[in-house]
């Protein structure tokens, strides 16, 4: 027994404590990783404060611009809400890319399917589906890594690549756009369009109250209890009777539908159909997201936001200072890089380098 | 000695299969097995990586991106100096530091390994994608060329003995690793470090020196296998160049129970069933769609983990770091 009360308490700590240490770090690492991408800029010839000006400028620099880095966040909240609800049980979910873009096509479906339905039906059915198709795809996984073994983050990355070339196929055959040059879904239904309210997207507010209702399911119920505890301590969890097998497949099916959501709400609020081969990096910017955000499903927010805005604003900075804007992948990674070093996260000495995912095997 | 083990009848029904289809049709036949050979061996390079690492304890599941950033660097040295041997050189300079940096991270910082594994992949992607310039061109390849008498043997010869520079140094490779892991003392103090490092250290085997050399080692043979598509298979790069590799061969390390010639019999098995696909495609045969073919890899990968993972035993001290004085 004393094994799942030091859980208990583990648990109870990490959902309950914000303190300011462990906040510091990620604000550090966006910091350094801006300066080192700076360097890089300078080398290549242009400057980089025109370039950063010019990037923030656009993402928040206006009510239309905040409104844009908020379409971009919605996604980013999501996969990065995916990945940190998987981290929370212990299971490294790097698919949330293939999850998500499941997600996108089954609602381009639904969206031009259920035509003639009304608004308020229409959508939520569409969203429905998009996780639904999400949660099938990281289903698999948690099924493989529960009964069989196998790591999770090998199933989730090539589920990736096997969802993509499904979703090419399918978008170029059976759900192909009648009489178009171009392989993708014909546009969805007015009435699967979600409403902008003023210039903020709709998608955006879903997102949020999500967070908000993961933090709470994770932090206050049984449930999430189980996840958490599965998630420290696996032999511990058994111990107390909990079923491992089980929570790690639900873990993964709701990680899935979130990413699945994400990919819904993409389809439904900013393209309106599905394409193959569109937004490629959403699901591995969720990783990063997700750990800068400290795997806390609230904290995830601001760093979703500061990434989308970036997103939003990196067309412009290429046309004004000639930086690629890939630049914003390149800032990614670094954060990464850094949030994660112990070099800094040792400096503010709260916080431990604990292994949150285990090898192989287990 | 028993003659009739399961292995080899594996390897007798292998042999069958390709006599027959040989009686069949000889110079196709001999042809998809080249290109078998050439699909299969920038996996087992790269599982050669997995097995490095793994059997000294660290979980690498950054090759992925040690050979996406040693492909984009052997291609855009080889452009800039216009040698693709100094390409090839600072490819495998910079496999050599990522190696490192998992080391580093993995050994000394006692990270995550997956999470590290994934920085090197993200930093990889990041890295290549900001620094890509599209339409260079590249001097040369290493391109074929046929090994005086071997290459004239019917059907293996033109398998094995007609391919680039980077191929026989690659085959070479696994020999080599395979001899060394299981026949020297620098393979018996491995893999003693990933069974139990507190007993190697106690037998005076330094674990942590051991996990850095080895680690850094393998980076330098991904970036082998790296240079192997950008400067010898494909002859340039793009963006997300690697396109998953680096994750199939994990999966072939462990279908081949972190033996180099087991992984090295799964990644031939792999690039058979690749090239034998696109056969049929070509051949109009059957009519599968491209996207159904370019999936086949991956879903393969996942069908050998589910029916292997389980049966097969990982290096006991797989993911941990290691801290003198623990049990």
């Amino acid at each position: 027994m004393s094994d799942t009360k030091i859980v208990t308490k583990e648990v109870e700590k990490s959902t309950k404590s914000f303190d300011v240490g462990s906040w510091l770090i990620p604000i550090v690492a966006v910091l350094v990783a801006m300066s080192l991408a700076a360097i890089l800029i300078k080398l290549q010839g242009s400057n980089p404060i025109t370039a950063y000006k010019s990037l923030f400028k656009t993402a928040f620099g206006s009510v239309e611009g905040l409104g844009i880095t908020l379409g971009k966040s919605t996604p980013l909240v999501l996969s990065g809400l995916a990945v940190a609800v998987g981290l929370r049980a212990g299971l490294f979910n790097i698919g949330a890319q293939g999850q998500l873009l499941s997600g996108s096509l089954a609602a381009a479906w639904a969206g031009v399917t259920f035509d003639g339905l009304p608004g308020f039906i229409h959508i939520p059915v569409a969203l429905i589906i998009g996780a639904f198709f999400g949660s099938i795809v990281a289903g698999i996984s948690g099924l493989l890594k529960a009964y069989r073994g196998v790591h999770e983050v090998i199933t989730t990355i090539m589920l990736n690549s096997i969802v993509m070339g499904v979703a090419d196929y399918l978008a170029s055959h059976s759900l192909r756009e009648p009489d178009q040059f171009l392989t993708r879904t014909s546009e969805i239904a007015p009435s699967a369009k979600l409403p902008i309210l003023g210039s903020l997207p709709l998608g955006f507010f879903i997102a949020v109250i999500l967070a908000v209702l993961i933090w709470w399911i994770l932090g206050r119920t049984t449930s999430g209890f189980r996840i958490e505890t599965v998630g420290r301590n696996r032999h511990a969890a058994w111990y107390a009777g909990i079923s491992v097998k089980r929570t790690v497949v639900s873990a993964m099916l709701v990680s899935g539908a979130i990413a699945g959501l994400g990919g819904a709400i993409e389809t439904l609020g900013v393209t309106y159909r599905y394409a193959p081969a569109f937004n490629l990096g959403l699901g591995f910017d969720g990783i990063t997201i997700a750990l800068l955000g400290r795997v806390h499903p609230i904290g995830i927010i601001p760093g979703a936001i500061l990434i989308g805005g970036m997103r939003a604003g990196a067309a412009n900075m290429q046309f004004d200072s000639g930086v690629a804007p890939e630049l914003v992948d390149l800032l990614m990674a670094l954060i990464l890089l850094l949030v994660t070093a112990p070099l800094i996260t040792r400096f503010f000495k709260n916080s431990s380098n604990k292994t949150i995912t285990s090898g192989w095997s287990n | 000695m028993n003659l009739l083990t399961k292995r080899n009848s594996y390897f007798l029904l292998v042999a069958l299969v390709t006599a027959f289809f040989y009686s069949r049709d000889a110079s196709i036949t001999t042809s998809v097995y080249a290109t078998g050979t050439a699909f299969a061996l920038p996996l087992a390079l790269a599982a050669m990586v997995g097995i490095m690492c793994e059997r000294t304890g660290i979980v690498n599941i950054g090759i992925e991106g040690t050979m996406l950033m040693s492909a984009f660097v052997a291609f855009f040295v080889a452009y800039i100096t216009q040698n693709i041997l100094i390409g090839l050189a600072a490819a495998i300079a910079t496999g050599s530091l990522m190696g490192f940096l998992l080391a580093l991270m993995a050994v000394s910082w006692r990270m995550d390994q997956i999470i590290a594994g994934t920085i090197l992949n993200i930093l990889a992607t990041g890295l290549t994608s900001f620094l890509y310039v599209q339409g260079k061109t590249i001097p040369s390849v290493f391109s074929a060329f046929e090994v005086p008498l071997l290459s004239k043997i019917p059907f293996f010869g033109p398998v094995l003995f007609i391919h680039g520079a980077l191929t026989f140094l690659g085959l070479a490779i696994i020999l080599a690793l395979y001899v060394a892991i299981y026949h020297t003392s620098w393979g018996l103090r491995s893999r003693a470090v990933g069974e139990h490092p507190s007993s190697a250290d106690t037998a005076g085997v330094s674990v942590v020196r051991l996990r850095y050399i080895n680690v850094t080692i393998a980076g330098a043979i991904g970036a082998i296998a790296g240079a192997y598509l950008s400067l010898e298979l494909v002859g340039s790069f793009e963006r997300g160049f690697v396109a998953g590799k680096g994750f199939t061969a994990l999966a072939l390390m462990i279908f081949g129970r972190w033996n180099p010639l087991g992984a090295l019999a799964a990644a031939l098995f792999f690039g058979l069933a690749q090239a034998y696909a696109n056969q049929l495609m070509i051949d109009q045969v059957v009519n599968i769609p491209s996207q159904f073919t370019s999936i086949l890899p991956y879903v393969m990968t996942i069908v050998v983990l589910a029916i292997s993972a389980g049966k097969v035993r990982a290096p006991a001290a797989e993911g941990q770091p290691y801290e003198k004085g623990q049990s």
